[in-house]
């Protein structure tokens, strides 16, 4: 319980720690708000953005895209890095192209997707899809690759199927490589939504941010950060949790019970 | 339907088992050869062998001679370069029912109970659940695990997670077992322990068991007979029987005639790696 508390707690205070040095460096320094905004103009702009409601459609917008998107690239991820895995064949003509987009840096292949995909939530839910695909489909690979042939043997010798082998061994051993990759696909993902938005949108996050930039009103422009900053801590968070639930025997140290 | 397959061919098995004429084990001028990318390794040449239903059978030899790669060949787990392999008389030309196999290590699921890990030949011929269940708790209670059947593999010491592996490979009742070093990660005592527990089991049910070990000792106390391979390829150069009485206790171990029998082995064994005595 005492843990508890300080696990949680702990963090908190380094972050009130933070705000207050925020707010006491903009006051004894007269920074001007348009160069950096006190921590009241924050949560002001936070307060009028969701209590009179302007910001839930940007929100909702940057959510829709990041949910829509990871979902498709991750699963896409999960399916070719599968067969990939599974198909040597398949490796030798995949492969190659697959590490050549890889090195590429995705972001740069915004503006063509909006050309293709037009101005609306098509083109973010593309991109966060291509980006969070690589990270997620490399560790699938590596994951369902890294399976001890020992245990694939034994699994052979006592008569199991081919399928058995891939739901039962592989699949179970890939979970933490491909909960890694999940993770780092979230906070990617989200990359992919707010460029996408900020180069051509009329909605999102990202699109209020660079709005709020434009008028100077950065009040607004760290109302978005802190925005997305919950989306990406939320969806990590959950991944994380998701993780030490399913992939329970990954957990290295056992804990003892004091009676 | 598939289950009920399973099992009756599993019973002419071990019907087959009953009689003497047929050995358990058949390999017959055996070659295994590995093709690697600097060159073939012969890893078994021209090994021929018979083991006789019900025996306990121990293999020697050096290390990298070809030992695992026999329990490989028998276990339908590799195909032999030559040569011919039989179980109760039929050809092996995969993985079959009528072998229980034990690895060096205890190669368990770390996702799965003990339950589930020691149902796994079971489910694997989609055996009834119920009747599944109540032949793993016999199993489990066998090599006295009860009371972990809900625990994970991670929960367990290596002794016991060499025992569920154990317990797995008895579970649909082959009248072959072939273990590959199976206590060789474990501590002496615990491999002494074990040791007991295997002849106890054994001497339950009287199945072929083929067991690969580098200890003198432990052969000895188990086998009726001990095989000694020579270096790669794997020959046979010896062919010793060991007619300790049985059943065999520790005080065994400390019995003179167990002695001489160790002592013997060992020269042969000295005599085989060219190693001399020291
Ligand atoms: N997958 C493989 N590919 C190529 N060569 C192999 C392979 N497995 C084994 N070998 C070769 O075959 C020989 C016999 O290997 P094996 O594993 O059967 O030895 P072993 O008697 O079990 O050794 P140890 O006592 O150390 O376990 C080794 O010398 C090794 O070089
Ligand atoms: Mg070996």
């Amino acid at each position: 319980m005492k843990q508890t508390l300080l696990r949680l707690g702990s963090p908190l205070v380094t972050f009130a720690f933070v705000l207050l040095a925020w707010e006491a460096a903009v006051r004894l320094f007269g920074v001007p708000n348009y160069i950096l905004p006190d921590v009241s103009q924050v949560v002001t702009a936070l307060y009028r953005g969701y209590v009179d409601g302007e910001f839930w459609p940007h929100l909702f917008f940057t959510m829709k895209a990041m949910l829509l998107g990871y979902c498709a690239g991750s699963l896409l991820a999960l399916i070719l890095g599968g067969l990939l895995a599974e198909a040597p064949i398949f490796e030798r003509f995949v492969f190659p192209l697959v590490i050549a987009l890889q090195s590429m840096p995705k972001v740069a292949l915004a503006p063509l997707v909006i050309v293709w995909f037009g101005f609306g939530i098509e083109s973010k839910i593309v991109l966060v899809a291509l980006i969070c695909f690589f990270p997620i489909f490399i560790n699938a690979i590596v994951g369902l690759r890294s399976v001890d042939p020992n245990l694939v043997d034994m699994m052979k010798a006592f008569g199991c199927s081919s399928l058995d082998i891939m739901l039962q061994v592989k699949l179970p051993h890939a979970a933490g490589p491909i909960f890694a990759g999940l993770q780092i696909g979230v906070v990617l993902g989200l990359i992919g939504a707010v460029v996408g938005e900020f180069i051509a949108s009329t909605q999102g996050l990202g699109f209020l941010i660079q709005n709020g930039a434009n008028a100077l009103d950065l009040g607004i422009v760290f109302a978005g950060l802190v925005s997305l900053a919950v989306i990406g801590v939320t969806g990590t968070q959950l991944l994380r949790f998701l993780h030490a639930r399913l992939v329970f025997w990954d957990r290295k140290s056992a804990t003892s019970v004091a009676s | 339907m598939m289950a009920h397959a399973a099992r009756e061919q599993m019973q002419d098995m071990a019907s087959a088992t009953t009689d003497r004429n047929v050995p358990a084990v058949l390999l017959e001028r055996l070659h295994v050869t590995y093709a690697t990318a600097a060159g073939p390794i012969p890893a078994v040449a021209d090994l021929s062998l018979a083991i006789e239903a019900g025996s306990f059978v121990s293999v020697l030899g050096p290390s990298g001679c070809g030992k695992s790669t026999l329990i490989k060949v028998i276990s339908g787990l590799l195909a032999p370069s030559a040569g011919r392999v039989e179980l109760n008389g039929a050809p092996v030309t995969g993985p079959r029912p009528d072998v229980g196999i034990v690895f060096q290590q205890p190669t368990l699921l770390p996702w799965k109970t003990v339950l589930d890990n020691v149902l796994v030949p079971l489910r694997a011929r989609k055996a009834p659940r119920e009747e599944a269940i109540a032949r793993a708790e016999e199993m489990i209670a066998l090599v006295k695990l009860k009371g972990f059947e809900r625990n994970y593999p991670f929960e367990l010491s290596g002794g016991m997670q060499q025992r569920v592996a154990l317990a797995r490979a008895l579970i649909h009742d082959p009248p072959v077992i072939v273990m590959d070093e199976p206590f060789a990660a474990l501590d002496a005592l615990t491999r002494e322990q074990m040791s007991l527990e295997l002849q106890r089991l054994w001497s339950h049910s009287r199945k072929t068991v083929l067991f690969v070990t580098h200890s003198i000792s432990e052969a000895v106390f188990l086998s009726d007979r001990v095989i000694v391979l020579s270096p790669r390829p794997a020959r046979i150069v010896k062919d010793i029987r060991i007619s300790l009485p049985r059943p065999r206790t520790t005080a065994t171990m400390a019995d003179a005639a167990f002695a001489a029998a160790c002592d013997e082995l060992r020269r042969q064994l000295y005599a085989v790696t060219g190693a001399g005595e020291r």
